[in-house]
């Protein structure tokens, strides 16, 4: 194959060759210049689209949440400002090692990596996600200096929410925490979505949850140029944030304080209303929490002490516990027994100590009877067999249908989320209660336990205490309510949360005279006088004991039993008598006689109320319940 | 050389190795590239400044050396290569998933980028040699000489550099006058072989599927090519940005200084590979273009004094040199643009890196020497 040929043949195949080459370059470079001509001109408005969305960012502004305060302005819920270290987990190559490294800077617990983690899962994966809050000035300062050895690392001012006075409400105010799935969903559901973009937290429990429309506010916006890190450049424009709105309570966080610090160590609840209004004094559900504790999230153990605690602190006991009403149910009973016309407040009944029915005898506390009881001495000295002869003369469906207006069994429909409803024992309710024909039967003999507030009786202290002001607000019903005023922190503007009453019972004056000096006589007299001797004011009440049937479903340490099997301690009481600014119901869990336990805090706590006494050994008003724990 | 030299003369002296039309296109690239860094990167200006002092030094006394003694250092710097290639295989410094750097005590070297030069002057020399006689045999021997080097670099692996490599052999080979029957063959089957993947390139690209013959990383690049989209935060991520910049550039950009996707950071390597997204996001279609046409007559240029080499080395020399440069611009503004795989190759003259610019400038004064030869042969 090998040819000659002359260099100048030679020279000339070269030349051949080299415009050949020539040619192919052109067309390569025509080729890329026709590329350049489809995407600079053909392809421009798509492109010049897409470096823009590059470049501009919606940055969400979340707005302030607003604060809570109680009916004199003390404020129990407020934000603050501080810097927490974000990771955007999406421009970060090896996570491991880059918090291995901020470690090095600022302090990352093994608490906050596993939150780290935690929140990681429940975030989107181009979303921050806090590795330290809280971080000091310094090492704020630290960071900064070194933060360009962290991409996808930053330093970012978040508000955290603050519960000044611990855990004194931490049953009402509630508590925020991380959005996470579920809420996702809820905020999709209530079609918010947008304007909880930016937003980090959201109430979990208590008024932060039953109020977050109200609290939240309007997320703003801020057009921002963004570089390729995603970090800020400059501002293009900014639609401002509107402030979430403020809540005034009708809560006295004073009157709180003594209610919570009465209960001491006992399990229990107290509901204090404003009868004229509806509006909550004071709810107390002891032991309680510090909300505080699951601002940035709660620690493992932290949620262990309160979840596995046998005494129940995240239970709601003041609106989610229901238990039979024991005696204070005979005031309503009484009152019952008027309006039905089934007997005047003259007409007595002799009394030997018990009732008979069907065969079977139900007993009086007293062992050879109150002998003649009219209404008065059967509320002043808690007579059951008045009671029993009462139930049976106004059949269960009588007890029912006068009851149920005053919102027993029922829900109260107040602000606070988690209510329980109780039970109105009737027979329509039986049959929907249980499975079995033989259960569903509803048994005259059932009734008459009715009649003294034990057997299928079951409401939560907020339902006694609502029925109790109804009661003494002469049948004027508010429905109750922790919230006064829902205002705008720009304008100032408040609203009145339940001005109106919901329903107005048809009682007699007479009657309920009848039924309230009757209250009135057993702290003066009767089971509540020891608890009310020497009284600055009159005051009527009512002592309870509501028995503990049943243990099931509790996992008591053998030498707890005896002590839980006590009978439970009410006492309901209003004051003062002829114009009633406080109605209250006390539940003291255990507590045994209701005179014994319950009464006593009635008592410190309308003192306060009335008097602005403080007991004996109580904090004053400006130390009280420290902000954190 | 005399003592006692003219200020005029001196000039003349200085400029005698000079080609001017090459030196002014030269000069408006580098001057161009100066313009880009000043947006792109201004903290490596003066790293640029400095660059480019010392390539046009080195592309002077590379101009003043006659072609003659360059092409006589073909087979030691084609040996040293070659040697250095086998030192990296065996005791070479692994750094990102390739073993491509040799540490000699004192400086780190990258043997393959030698081989750049030393190819094309080795199989160049090799011609020259076997001039009247160039043969069958011949042609076998210079695929052997090719071969042995750019299989040392696959082996790195290092796909894009022995591609260069070995196009730039394959120049002189097509120039030493291999047989058109067996050139349409081979392009043939490159472009089956090229067609075939883009057609089949999903089922290609499937993770499950092994390539036997490319690594793994190469299969991704191919594979990123085909579908940017399938990876928009690795490799993907830098075509699309690339393509955007350039797109969103328009007719006539948005202006020195301005580009969003320059000045923003979604531009990756924006100082060197990238650096023509900056130029043509920032100065537009008409900014490109005038690149193109530049670059063109450069090309042009080079061919011309191949054309008019005076020796069969120098011809097949300057051939290949030029054919270099068009596939460095070509493969580089390609990637860019998003019609190419992204291969690590930079814009000639325009993209930072000293040892880039270096090596094309003396490829520029192994142009100039040769055509001062051919004037130096004609007077």
């Amino acid at each position: 194959m090998t040819e000659f040929r002359s260099p100048d043949q030679e020279v000339s195949r070269l030349r051949v060759r080299l415009v050949v080459a020539g040619v192919f370059m052109l067309l390569c470079l025509s080729l890329l210049a026709a590329r350049f001509v489809y995407l600079q001109v053909m392809r421009f408005d798509y492109y010049h689209t897409r470096a823009e969305d590059n470049r501009i960012a919606l940055v969400p502004v979340p707005p302030n949440r607003g604060a809570i305060v109680d009916r004199n302005g003390k404020v129990l819920a407020r934000n603050f400002a501080a810097y927490t270290l974000d990771i955007t987990p999406s421009q970060v190559e090896d996570l491991d090692e880059t918090i291995d490294r901020l470690a090095e800077i600022v302090d990352i617990s093994d608490y906050d990596r596993r939150r780290f983690k935690k929140f990681r899962e429940e975030s989107k994966f181009f979303e921050s996600v806090p590795i330290r809050t809280k971080l000091t000035d310094e090492e704020v300062a630290r960071f900064i200096a070194r933060r360009y050895l962290f991409p996808g690392v930053d330093v970012q001012a978040r508000l955290f929410r603050e519960y000044p006075q611990g855990d004194l409400l931490g049953h009402v105010v509630g508590y925020m925490g991380r959005i996470n799935n579920r809420d996702v969903d809820h905020i999709e559901a209530r079609g918010e979505t947008a304007n909880y973009r930016g937003t980090e937290h959201i109430g979990k429990r208590g008024l932060e949850e039953s109020y977050e429309a109200e609290l939240h506010g309007k997320t703003g916006s801020e057009q921002v140029e963004v570089d390729a890190g995603g970090r800020k450049v400059r501002l293009l424009s900014r639609r401002t944030a509107v402030p979430g709105n403020s809540l005034i309570l009708t809560v006295d966080a004073g009157l709180q304080a003594v209610a919570h610090q009465a209960f001491g160590e006992r399990r229990g609840a107290l509901v204090a209303i404003e009868p004229s209004t509806g509006g909550v004094l004071a709810l107390v559900s002891s032991p309680s929490f510090d909300p505080n504790l699951f601002v940035d999230g709660i620690s493992v153990a932290d949620w262990r002490g309160l979840n596995e605690s046998p005494d129940k602190p995240l239970l709601n006991r003041a609106i989610y516990s229901a238990y039979p009403p024991g005696s204070t149910f005979k005031p309503f009973m009484g009152l019952a027994g008027l309006s039905t016309g089934k007997r005047t407040p003259q007409q007595a009944i002799a009394d030997p100590g018990f009732y008979v029915f069907g065969g079977h005898r139900f007993m009086d506390d007293k062992i050879g009877g109150h002998g003649m009881v009219d209404l008065h001495t059967s509320i002043v000295q808690s007579c059951n067999t008045y009671y029993y002869m009462l139930a049976n003369d106004l059949g269960i469906e009588g007890i029912a249908d006068f009851m149920r207006p005053f919102g027993f069994g029922q829900l109260t429909g107040i602000d606070l989320p988690g209510e329980a409803d109780g039970v109105l024992p009737s027979p329509d309710w039986k049959r929907k209660r249980f499975k079995k024909p033989g259960q569903q039967k509803w048994y005259g003999g059932e009734t008459i336990s009715v009649g003294i507030g034990q057997g299928y009786n079951a409401y939560t202290p907020l339902q006694l205490a609502t029925a109790l002001s109804a009661l003494v607000n002469d049948g004027v019903m508010f429905k109750p309510h922790v919230v006064k005023y829902v205002v705008d922190p720009q304008t100032g503007a408040r609203r009145e949360v339940e001005p109106k009453p919901i329903r107005q019972i048809p009682l007699k004056p007479a009657h309920l005279a009848a039924v309230r000096a009757a209250m009135v006589d057993v702290n003066k007299t009767g089971t509540g006088a020891r608890a009310f001797a020497g009284a600055e004011y009159s005051a009527g009440g009512k002592t309870g004991t509501a028995q503990v049937y049943s243990l099931k479903g509790t996992k008591y340490k053998e030498g707890n039993v005896a002590e839980r099997l006590r009978d439970h301690s009410w006492f309901i009481a209003f004051a003062p008598a002829d114009k009633p600014q406080i109605a209250l119901a006390v539940l003291v869990e255990n507590g045994g006689f209701g005179s014994r336990s319950a009464a006593p805090i009635a008592r410190q706590v309308i003192d306060y109320y009335l008097l602005g006494k403080r007991p004996a050994g109580q904090a004053s008003e400006d130390e009280d319940a420290p902000a954190d724990h | 050389m005399e003592l006692r030299l003219h200020p005029v003369a001196l000039i003349r002296a200085i400029l005698r190795p000079i080609d001017p039309p090459l030196f002014l296109l030269l000069t408006v690239l580098l001057a161009a590239a100066l313009v880009v860094m000043q947006s792109a990167s201004p903290a490596r200006m003066e790293a640029q400044l400095v660059n480019t002092g010392v390539a046009l030094a080195l592309m002077w006394v590379t101009a003043r050396i006659p072609s003659a003694r360059l092409l006589s250092l073909a087979m030691p710097l084609y040996v040293v290569g070659v040697v250095l290639l086998v030192g990296v295989a065996l005791f070479g410094e692994i750094s990102k998933g390739a073993q491509r750097w040799l540490d000699l005590g004192v400086v780190r070297i990258q043997p393959s980028e030698l081989m750049k030069i030393a190819m094309p002057l080795m199989l160049a020399w090799f011609f020259q040699q076997r001039e009247g006689a160039i043969g069958f045999v011949e042609f076998v021997l210079a695929g052997v000489l090719l071969a042995v080097p750019v299989a040392l670099i696959v082996t790195q692996p290092d796909l894009g550099t022995s591609l260069l490599v070995a196009a730039a052999g394959l120049y002189v080979i097509f120039f030493a006058g291999l047989s058109w029957k067996l050139i349409v063959p081979l392009v043939l089957v490159a472009v089956v072989g090229l067609g075939s993947i883009v057609a089949f390139g999903d089922t290609l690209c499937q993770p499950e599927v092994d390539w036997q013959v490319l690594r793994e990383y190469q299969k991704h690049r191919v594979c990123t090519l085909l579908d940017p989209t399938s990876d928009p935060l690795g490799k993907g991520f830098h075509i699309i940005q690339s393509t955007i910049a350039i797109g969103s550039g328009g007719m006539f950009g948005k202006g020195w200084m301005q580009g969003t996707q320059t000045h923003l950071s979604f531009i990756p390597e924006r100082h060197t590979d990238f650096i023509f997204a900056v130029m043509a996001e920032e100065f537009g279609l008409i900014g490109a273009l005038v690149l193109l046409v530049v670059l063109f007559m450069l090309l042009l240029r080079g061919l011309m004094i191949a054309a008019v080499a005076p020796t069969l080395g120098t011809r097949l020399l300057a051939g290949a040199i030029t054919m270099i440069f068009f596939t460095y611009a070509f493969v580089n503004m390609g990637m860019v643009s998003g019609i190419l795989p992204v291969v690590g190759v930079p814009l000639p003259f325009i993209s930072y890196g000293g040892t880039a610019l270096v090596t094309l400038c003396i490829g520029v004064g192994i142009l100039m020497s040769i055509q001062r030869e051919r004037a130096l042969s004609q007077s």
